[in-house]
């Protein structure tokens, strides 16, 4: 317990305040007019770590969902070991990789997929799962096979819950992609780190790192709900009503 | 990576890596870890817990309760850690106080959309007939709505110290803290030779967060009544990751 008492001490201890950038603004317009170039690099890195990523994660979910409808016993072992994948921090997920596959995009985007595998993978099935009996023995007694009736039918009908788990994946690696800026990617994570590193640190570059990051999320998930329309017509008139 | 293992059994071998008191031992840094967690879970639960299970026993606000969890999950941690450390240090503040309030910020959303969804959600049919038995509003919420609504409300608060457990960790880049994380952000900065250290740190981070899980749902399955408990723990879980 006194070890406890002693960290405990160590933290409460007033720390000398470095009063980072403090003549510099938070805002600064000009800084921003002045590097639009770097901005829009950073922010096109970002939607090709994050497109990748999660197009990555979505293949190998599908693949993951179908052998999962053939051997139903698959599936607790994919969300168990899924869940345990999750709850593995990001910047440990890295760090781990970091050592095998050395500093580059390889580590961040197998990381970044591998943590969108779980919450596709759930909600493909879901989708799924909710296609009503009746709706696939209809399509049975008109003649439709197996794959048919998965690829024909359970697959479009399951699309609103998949496409909800592919936002919730989007935007939860948008975020995650920040934190690869510590392995030298990073995208707007890389403005961030950068805006931190500078001697005197620069905020301007933290602020616009993390709101475009959120821009970027924002816009994502509002794109995701416009294709959902799209792609799903008949859920229109559900919404009318 | 056997050379990187090399340097991690090395790592573990250096003097005062196993010291309580020592900022580079390794349980110095676990307490901290948690101190930190700590810290932050409980501000978080006293500032979402009851304004949380209130909105939701007057069915009010339903639409902040999924604005706040879609909000939280669209702010990178990483920025925000970085961005409360940058305002606080402007104001003078000390550090360790803003990396807590980095984390509150981030534990809120899970905690208050789970207390929130875990209330409001409890079968309407039941709070009738717990009314008509002539409970009072008081009694409907305390022994109805919060006693059936408490697994939904413990998985927000599991979520939540997940989520601050991993991101304790990303404060090592601007905080001289950072329990674990210490370990990795260093390990990073030294380069390939400091690989060593940062499999040694994500392996005890990664421990740390699985460690935690386990004994909140030791705990949760020990303390709860049996009837509270579903059979599919887990299936209440929103998704989260740092």
């Amino acid at each position: 317990m006194s070890a406890a008492t002693d960290v405990l001490h160590t933290l409460l201890a007033p720390m000398p305040a470095p009063l980072v950038g403090q003549e510099r603004p938070l805002v600064d317009w000009e800084w921003i007019a002045d590097n639009v170039p770097l901005i829009w690099d950073a922010t096109l890195e970002h939607i090709v770590l994050t497109v990748v990523s999660v197009a990555i994660g979505m293949a190998v979910s599908l693949l993951l969902t179908l052998a999962a409808l053939r051997w139903r016993r698959l599936y607790g072992g994919i969300l168990a070991v899924g869940g345990v994948l999750y709850s593995i921090p990001s910047l440990a997920a890295f760090a781990f990789l970091v050592p095998i596959f050395g500093i580059g995009p390889a580590a961040a985007v197998i990381a970044l997929s591998t943590y969108t595998v779980l919450i596709l993978v759930r909600n493909i099935m879901t989708g799924l799962d909710g296609v009503s009996p009746d709706t696939i023995e209809a399509a049975r007694g008109q003649g439709y096979t197996e794959r048919q009736i998965v690829l024909g039918v359970q697959l479009p009908l399951a699309l609103p819950v998949m496409m909800a788990g592919l936002r919730v994946a989007t935007v939860t690696v948008i975020g995650l992609v920040t934190v690869t800026s510590l392995i030298g990617q990073g995208g707007l994570g890389q403005l961030i780190l950068t805006g931190v590193r500078l001697l005197p640190p620069l905020p301007v570059m933290i602020v616009v790192g993390t709101v475009l990051s959120v821009v970027l999320a924002v816009a994502f998930d509002l794109s995701l709900v416009g294709l959902t329309r799209i792609l799903t017509p008949w859920t229109a008139r559900e919404r009318r009503s | 990576m056997e050379q990187a293992l090399t340097q991690a059994v090395d790592f573990l071998g250096e003097a005062g890596r196993w010291s309580f008191t020592d900022p580079s031992g390794i349980p110095y840094r676990i307490i901290e870890h948690l101190l930190l967690t700590l810290a932050a879970m409980i501000v978080a639960t006293l500032v979402a817990l009851p304004p949380a299970v209130w909105l939701a026993h007057h069915h009010r606000a339903e639409a902040l309760a999924s604005a706040i969890v879609n909000i939280g999950r669209a702010i990178p941690s990483f920025g925000l850690i970085i961005l409360f450390w940058l305002v606080a240090s402007r104001q003078g503040v000390s550090s360790n106080y803003a990396l807590v309030a980095a984390l509150v910020a981030l534990a809120i959303p899970p905690i208050f959309t789970n207390a929130y969804t875990g209330v409001a959600e409890v079968d309407r049919a039941t709070v009738e007939a717990a009314k008509g038995q002539g409970l009072t509003d008081r009694q409907v919420l305390f022994e109805v709505e919060l006693p059936l609504g408490t697994e939904v409300i413990l998985a927000g608060i599991r979520i939540a110290m997940v989520q601050v457990i991993a991101t304790v960790g990303i404060g090592a880049i601007v905080y001289n803290g950072g329990g674990l994380g210490r370990f990795i952000i260093d390990g990073f900065a030294t380069g390939p030779s400091g690989y060593g250290e940062v499999l040694v740190g994500a392996i005890l981070l990664a421990a740390l967060v699985l460690a935690a899980e386990a004994v909140f749902s030791l705990a949760q399955r020990r303390l709860l009544p049996s009837g509270l408990q579903s059979d599919h723990p887990g299936q209440t879980t929103e998704i989260v990751v740092a």
